[in-house]
């Protein structure tokens, strides 16, 4: 307990406090608003600020209005080819949004495939790529699935009595859906709608891919590279960053509270069979949303195969040497980037899996404490926790590490550890709860010992839904830039994202960045396609009396 | 005589200022079937948690063939438990299941293997060893899990409401079965439940739970017929609850004034010396020693009342009715109705009960007193 509180404290809230105290003192470390006060007086600041906000807002928007038809279809209707769907619909996810944000501007872009066709065709273009425009269109293509599938959970938790009586109460139609799906639906499209929004504006990569600077992270993240450890500005902007995450948190708060609701399920909803012109009209939908948020993909794997590709609608010339080049002349951002994930996955597994255990099976004092320290993560922007902690470990000799924990590889994995806890702290909960407590008093009434229990009865029950955890941590770390960016320590020590970063700053080096983008879509895909497979069929559904 | 094979003494249990168990003192003796009786939320699974270990006691100590077990993990007990929902594992096989406390004992392959047969065959669960939990029916789930208790050879078994989750037909089967296999085993009993016909034909002794405290302990028939006060009266089995005021007193004869000015004959088994002349008594009167016959006939006695009928259901067996009678509503319970007349609501009828089928029950002299004002108010 004390020393699992002892490494959330050291390596979530004291970074984070370190940021907040360097923004809030000043020279002489008095305490001080003053910082603040300049950041409101520069109009570039006010800019960013507005962007970031308003950007997120549009990010969510646009995400609901494709996420939501989807969702109800995929809970509610049976048809063919609906597990394509949905592995379809999970397909954006597994693409690190400033790759699709450079397959974008292949497609999209000024000079891209479709301005081209437009200009061939008609002699005009259309600026989808154009600063904030491009950003949120990169970033509602890439974050939509978050709100699909937390509404689909929502949607496929609600007790069928639920609706039922509301039928036989005479309530039915699109009524029955306002008055009693909807509210029911709720908390799975808030929490998704929330996860999207602290995403969006903590989305460092796509900015400084499309180049547009003016929003928070990336001034965040220019003011410390280009100005140094020492600008204050930048600790006041990710302070900023983390006041708007948490404001969002709490607006949200209100209804996620409700999702308790939902989960006292007995009965799934009946699922409709769709046919005929009902079925035809779903799918094209579907495969309309579907096409286009597969574009970035199509775009990045025409690219990983190009050796010319400039101002035409199509590549020129094909070649395969962008593969050779990142598998055997640089395979080092592969092979650390398997390193680091499942270091990170497995660590996090661990605790996870420890702190749910503490939260749920034991009384012990500080175990709230821990558990808010533990869901920080989600509302802390990487910039922001990677600022924390050069600020934090710079300098400071790590045992073990033969120099400050910065220029080491083990602060990557501990910053995606760090980012991806909740994840696997909340899975671990998850399927603890499935597991009633009587199964282990059972098991010590027969003479089995806490350990043993746990050993034999509670670790079976829970693995499927900790092996799940792992996975989405493994995968999400995959494609973290924000943090990794700021934290590596020299290039070789990069992992995959960090990789396709450096190989896009030039022209030349794009087929072979977007091979290690495709890579990078390989290894999430794999990796998501593992989680389904273990939550698969509901395998929870197994393990339930 | 038999050591007591469990003994609380003096047990309390609270959350926070609220005690969900308080001052409880019992002896369980060796191969008794002994029942916690009681609503939901009363203590009595609380208690039961409290014996297996589960729960550490705030106050007072818990033992086992007089030792003293308050600090004793329950994996070393030896106190085998069947849970209400059964707690199978689901990740295990029926064999695996069963077999879990012998290989925590660290049994021989050879044992475990014949033990757990033996344990199936007297459950009658031979053929489903490599079946897991959920593939067998509600009763064949409780079944394996009391096999899985009973395997480890456990010195006291605790049931809690392992007959809940059955439907009814079944629950009644089950019930003597589990009876058959406790004499069989002469197995020690902890059995808790909240339905009183359940404890009735089971138990060799029964404890009333009412709001954390021992309300009552014995044999079923004292439960029943001399309930210890009015709670009991009306938790076990139902009961008409009048007071009244003792106007006469011949040996175990009592008159006691009712409302309404009735006068009651009470012919009493026993009489403790407590009451007195003029004192504010509590009768109960069951609802199937309840008479109704029609008003024009005559019939001797004190120990009749005109009424109206205010429902009636049939229910095969017996009738039930409400009657309105003496400014209350009186329940009564006519048996074998084939050759009766069943009144209904609205007939007017009259009311008789015999001098020995009613009970003094001892209650508060507040309360009676009250109960006796309201009664008068209300005339």
């Amino acid at each position: 307990m004390a020393f699992l509180l002892a490494i959330l404290i050291a390596f979530i809230l004291y970074p984070v406090l370190r940021v907040l105290w360097v923004s809030l003192s000043d020279d002489e470390g008095r305490l001080t608003l003053i910082h603040f006060v300049n950041f409101f007086r520069r109009p570039l600041f006010r800019e960013a600020l507005w962007n970031t906000l308003w950007s997120g807002l549009l990010v969510v928007l646009f995400s609901a209005a494709m996420a939501l038809p989807l969702a109800y279809v995929l809970a509610r209707y049976e048809f063919r080819g609906k597990l394509l769907l949905q592995t379809a619909a999970t397909l954006p996810l597994v693409i690190p949004p400033f790759v699709g944000a450079v397959a974008m501007q292949l497609i999209l872009g000024r000079s891209g495939m479709v301005n081209q066709l437009l200009t061939n065709g008609f002699g005009i273009t259309i600026p989808f790529m154009e600063g904030l425009t491009g950003v949120v269109l990169v970033q509602t293509l890439h974050f939509f699935p978050f709100i699909l599938l937390n509404t689909m959970v929502s949607l496929s938790n609600i007790d069928s009595s639920l609706e039922e009586m509301a039928q036989n109460l005479g309530c039915h139609g699109f009524r029955l859906f306002r008055r009693v799906t909807l509210p029911l639906m709720l908390p799975g499209f808030v929490a998704g709608s929330l996860l999207t929004f602290i995403r969006a504006i903590d989305d460092l990569g796509t900015p400084l891919m499309l180049n547009y600077k003016n929003l928070l992270a990336p001034q965040a993240y220019l003011r410390i590279t280009t100005i140094g450890m020492d600008d204050v500005d930048g600790y006041v902007v990710c302070v900023v960053l983390v006041i708007l995450s948490l404001l969002a948190l709490l607006a949200a708060r209100k209804y996620l509270s409700l999702a308790e609701y939902a989960t006292v399920q007995r009965a799934a909803p009946p699922m409709r069979r769709l046919q005929g012109k009902q079925l035809m009209l779903v799918w094209s939908v579907i495969v309309l949303t579907l096409g286009i948020s597969l574009l970035p993909h199509i775009g990045i794997l025409l690219l990983s195969f190009t050796k010319v590709w400039s101002f035409t609608v199509l590549p020129t010339t094909y070649t395969a040497s962008n593969y050779a080049e990142i598998l055997f002349r640089a395979p080092h951002f592969v092979i650390n980037t398997l390193r680091y994930m499942m270091l990170a996955a497995g660590l996090d597994i661990v605790l996870g899996a420890a702190i749910a255990y503490l939260l749920l099976r034991t009384h012990v004092v500080g175990r709230n404490l821990l558990d808010a320290i533990a869901t920080m993560p989600l509302a802390i922007p990487g910039v922001v926790l990677a600022v924390g902690y050069l600020r934090v470990f710079h300098g400071w000799d790590f045992p073990g590490a033969g120099g400050p924990l910065t220029s080491s590889w083990f602060i990557l994995v501990i910053a995606y550890t760090m980012r991806r806890l909740p994840y696997t702290v909340r899975t671990s909960y998850a399927a603890l709860q499935q597991v009633h407590v009587s199964l282990e008093e059972a098991a010590q009434n027969l003479g089995a010992n806490r350990l043993r229990t746990f050993m034999k009865i509670t670790l079976p029950m829970i693995a499927g839904g900790l092996v799940a955890g792992g996975l989405i941590a493994f995968v999400t770390s995959c494609v973290e830039l924000a943090s990794t960016i700021m934290l590596v320590p020299r290039i070789e020590l990069g992992p995959i994202s960090y990789g396709i970063y450096l190989y896009m700053q030039s022209p030349l080096g794009r087929g072979a960045g977007a091979a290690l983008g495709v890579v990078a879509i390989l290894l999430v895909s794999c990796g998501t396609y593992l989680t389904h497979r273990v939550f698969g069929g509901r395998a929870g559904n197994a393990f339930r009396i | 005589m038999n050591a007591a094979a469990v003994r609380l003494d003096r047990i309390g249990k609270r959350y926070g200022a609220q005690w969900v168990v308080r001052d409880v003192n019992l002896s369980i003796r060796a191969g008794e079937f002994f029942t916690f009786l009681g609503p939901s939320g009363c203590g009595k699974t609380t208690l039961l948690r409290m014996i297996a270990g589960f729960i550490a006691p705030d106050e007072g100590l818990v033992y086992l063939d007089n030792q003293a077990v308050n600090q004793v993990p329950p994996w070393q007990r030896n106190i085998g438990m069947v849970f209400q929902n059964y707690a199978l594992w689901p990740h295990m096989t029926v064999f695996e299941n069963v077999a879990f406390g012998l290989r925590e004992r660290k049994l021989s392959r050879h044992e475990i293997d014949s033990r757990v047969g033996k344990a199936l065959e007297q459950v009658s669960l031979k053929g489903t060893e490599y079946r897991r939990p959920s593939q067998l029916s509600g009763g064949q789930q409780q079944r394996a899990a009391l096999a899985r208790t009973l395997v480890i050879q456990p010195r006291v078994l605790l049931l809690d409401e392992p007959l809940s989750n059955l439907d009814a037909k079944l629950r009644v089967e089950m019930r003597l079965e589990l009876l058959k296999l406790q004499r069989h085993v002469g197995l020690t009993t902890i059995y808790v439940t909240h339905d009183q016909e359940e404890a009735l034909a089971m138990s060799t002794r029964i404890a009333v739970i009412d709001r954390g405290q021992m309300v009552q302990e014995g044999q079923p028939r004292e439960i029943y017929e001399q309930p210890a006060n009015e709670f009991v009266a009306d938790f076990v089995g139902q009961a008409n609850l009048l007071s009244g005021k003792v106007r006469a007193m011949v040996e175990n004869n009592l008159t006691v004034e009712l409302a309404h000015g009735l006068k009651a004959e009470v012919s009493l088994q026993t009489l403790d010396g407590s009451t007195r002349l003029g004192d504010i008594v509590l009768i109960g009167i069951r609802p199937e020693a309840v008479r109704l016959i029609d008003p024009s006939t005559a019939s001797p006695g004190l120990n009749r009342v005109e009424g109206t009928i205010l429902a009636s259901a049939y229910e095969g067996a017996c009738v039930e009715y409400e009657i309105a009678a003496l400014g209350k509503t009186i329940k009564a319970r006519v048996t074998n109705p084939k050759t009766k007349r069943v009144f209904k609501p609205g007939e007017k009828i009259a009311v008789t009960f015999a001098a020995e089928n009613v009970t003094l029950i001892p209650a508060k002299l507040d309360e009676a007193k009250s109960r006796l004002e309201e009664g008068t108010a209300e005339q």
